[in-house]
């Protein structure tokens, strides 16, 4: 594999952020809320891709990193006269440390990914059908104890009064940190190995790879990543305990699914083209204008237009809108140039 | 404090022997097992795990709903609420399952998660999320006085029905061509072909039986919630799938067993234990999930090694 291909598959995915954050930037205020929206789908679907595209293993888990890393830096980030209001049953320790900005993404990435390796050392002996429920359970269980356990965060009240940092400039290159971790993941030698375990578990292993070894640590990078993703959305919006469960875990993994599980240009595209779909849509609910045409769709649509595109991808086109491969300008080289 | 908790263990321990509670428990233990029937039935034909079983249901209780509202009579309403649910239930097996069924157990799995969250929004589209109110079985909720207990109706009526229900499937896998296909191709669906078992007949015909239960679940259901809403049954699903992959997903008999005890356990925890202690029962039942499938692959109720491919 030559250098400058090799440089194009980094350069794809960070080049498509690049545009959107700066499309973003000329937008009006409120359309600009869609592309921070996108950008903070892009790390959370990245971070996903970090384990279920090169492991191959399925996880319905990834949501409570989210969710954790959102706790974590949503409780650090409140400033300390604020917390009694909403969070009056902290730790001591929780209720009396405030950190700034970029200290709280990072606590919400080390929260994210030191969960997902205690979760992952014993889940990640078991794989397909028992792995994709494991991790279910292991999202029932967050939800559960973030719902009630008001020690350590809101509980069921919403996450008020969190600096709302996470802007354009900020979503951007949180999600271009995820992607080029995920890049750099991929291409060491340790993603090399995990994607063999991908393709052939058999002889991975008889080539000495630790299928095991391989799956909890990317596990545990996905977390970090998921987590700070977790943290870049909990600096955007005011969210509660529902924002972090099932619906963002069906949405992000049907960004992925029709993106293209097996890689990182199809999680990014994946992302992208969900939410901005699901933008449009948003606005459709409120009448859409486009040239003179009114728009006009009932509330809801959104996810019922987005769970039969992966139905549909699922049945037709199982490896999704990329194929699951880099990108790459070789299919269009042969294209102008048929030989 | 050790005082306060021993009789708070005693009003647990009261609670939970009355007669009531273990009528209405076992009666919420008839109506999961059920529902883990009609998920292990498909898991043991198609190896898959169906997300989507919890919306059949919910359909089935908006169209109990449709009919009430409209002031039909009860029995025109169930029996559109089984031509819906087994009306869907086959169109997802022709449209989804089918086109699927050479794919792996995750990527089904992830199909039938879309099926679940479209059936949802689609409710959502059309009936709102306040949702609607099936009424005209309500008088089954009302107590009857056994002795000096007073028992639901519907409690007795689930634990018939459901008795007559997995009785009559008994006869139907062991007594029947098609029950013998379905348990042929339960066990190797390839060689079961090979052997001239129709594969498209076994599957139809799982769902088909699948679709059949769940619609006696949602009149059994909106019998004791009678608030439809998009969500209706969800929880119960997810509950249920629990009890199944407890129990044993791979045989029937061990997925039914667990679904009764994971029923009949909330039942009676739900009556006897105060809120503030039971807030956390998820976690638990979801930590017991996860340690079964680490530790006992097979299920709690399953005896030898399972298969590893199941795993």
């Amino acid at each position: 594999m030559t250098a400058p291909r090799t440089l194009l598959q980094l350069a794809a995915p960070t080049g498509l952020v690049i545009a959107a954050t700066l499309i973003g930037a000329t937008v009006s205020r409120s359309t600009e809320i869609y592309f921070i929206n996108a950008l903070v789908a892009v790390s959370i679907v990245v971070a996903l891709y970090v384990f279920v595209g090169n492991s191959g293993v399925l996880s319905f888990g990834h949501i409570s990193f989210v969710a954790v890393g959102a706790w974590a830096a949503g409780v650090l980030s409140v400033p300390e006269q604020e917390k009694p209001a909403f969070m009056p049953y902290l730790f001591d320790f929780l209720r009396d440390t405030t950190v700034g900005n970029v200290p709280s993404l990072l606590a919400a990435g080390v929260v994210g990914g030191v969960f997902a390796l205690l979760v992952g050392l014993p889940l990640m002996r078991l794989s397909g059908l028992a792995a994709g429920i494991a991790t279910f359970a292991v999202l029932e269980i967050t939800n559960n104890i973030l719902r009630y356990y008001e020690k350590i965060g809101p509980g069921l009240n919403t996450f008020s009064s969190v600096p709302e940092t996470t802007d354009l400039a900020q979503a951007g290159v949180g999600a271009l940190v995820v992607i080029v971790a995920a890049f750099a993941y991929q291409r060491s030698r340790f993603g090399r190995q995990l994607r063999a375990t991908r393709e052939d578990p058999a002889a991975a292993r008889a080539v000495g790879v630790s299928v095991y070894r391989q799956r909890l640590g990317a596990f545990a990078l996905s977390g970090f990543l998921a987590g700070l993703a977790g943290g870049l959305y909990v600096h955007f919006l005011p969210i509660n305990v529902d924002a972090v469960y099932l619906d963002l875990t069906f949405i992000t993994l049907a960004m992925l699914v029709i993106g293209g599980t097996t890689s990182l240009w199809g999680a990014v595209v994946g992302a992208l083209a969900v939410s901005g779909l699901d933008s449009l849509l948003a606005n459709a609910e409120n009448g859409l204008d486009v040239l003179r045409w009114t728009i006009e769709v009932p509330a809801g649509t959104r996810i019922v237009v987005v769970s039969a595109l992966m139905a549909i991808v699922l049945i037709l086109r199982p490896s999704g809108l990329t194929g699951g491969r880099e990108f790459s300008l070789d299919p269009l080289w042969r294209r102008l140039r048929p030989s | 404090m050790s005082v306060f908790v021993t009789s708070g263990l005693t009003d647990f321990l009261r609670d939970a022997v009355d007669l009531q509670v273990q009528v209405d428990a076992i009666g919420l233990g008839a109506i999961f097992a059920l529902m883990a029937v009609g998920i292990g039935l498909v898991f043991g034909v198609l190896r898959l795990v169906n997300f989507a079983y919890g919306q059949l249901i919910m359909a089935g209780g908006f169209a109990l709903a449709f009919a009430s509202e409209r002031g039909w009579s009860v029995a025109v309403g169930i029996a559109l609420c089984f031509a819906v649910v087994i009306g869907l239930s086959l169109a997802m097996e022709r449209a989804v399952f089918r086109p699927l069924r050479t794919q792996s157990p995750a990527v089904m799995l992830i199909a039938t998660f879309a099926v679940a969250f479209l059936l949802q929004s689609i409710a959502l589209l059309w009936f709102g999320p306040l949702g609607k109110t099936a009424a005209s079985l309500a008088q089954l909720n009302r107590p009857v006085s056994i002795g000096d207990v007073d028992i639901r109706k519907i409690s007795i009526v689930a634990i018939v029905t459901a008795a007559v229900c997995l009785t009559l499937l008994l006869v139907l896998l062991n007594r029947t061509s098609i029950g013998l296909h379905m348990r042929a191709a339960a066990m190797d669906f390839q060689t079961a072909r090979l052997l001239g078992v129709r594969a498209n007949l076994v599957s139809a015909v799982a769902v088909l039986i699948s679709g059949l239960l769940a619609a006696v679940v949602a009149v059994m259901l909106t019998v004791q919630f009678p608030t439809v809403t998009p969500g209706f049954a969800l929880r119960e699903t997810i509950v249920v799938l629990a009890g199944v992959i407890v129990g044993g997903m791979t045989r029937l008999g061990s997925a039914t067993l667990g679904g009764f005890a994971i029923g009949y356990a909330s039942g009676v925890l739900g009556g006897a234990l105060p809120t503030a202690q039971s807030q956390y029962l998820p976690s638990l039942v979801f930590g017991v999930v996860i340690l079964v499938l680490l530790v006992r692959p097979g299920g709690l109720f399953t005896r030898g090694r399972p298969a590893v491919e199941r795993v």
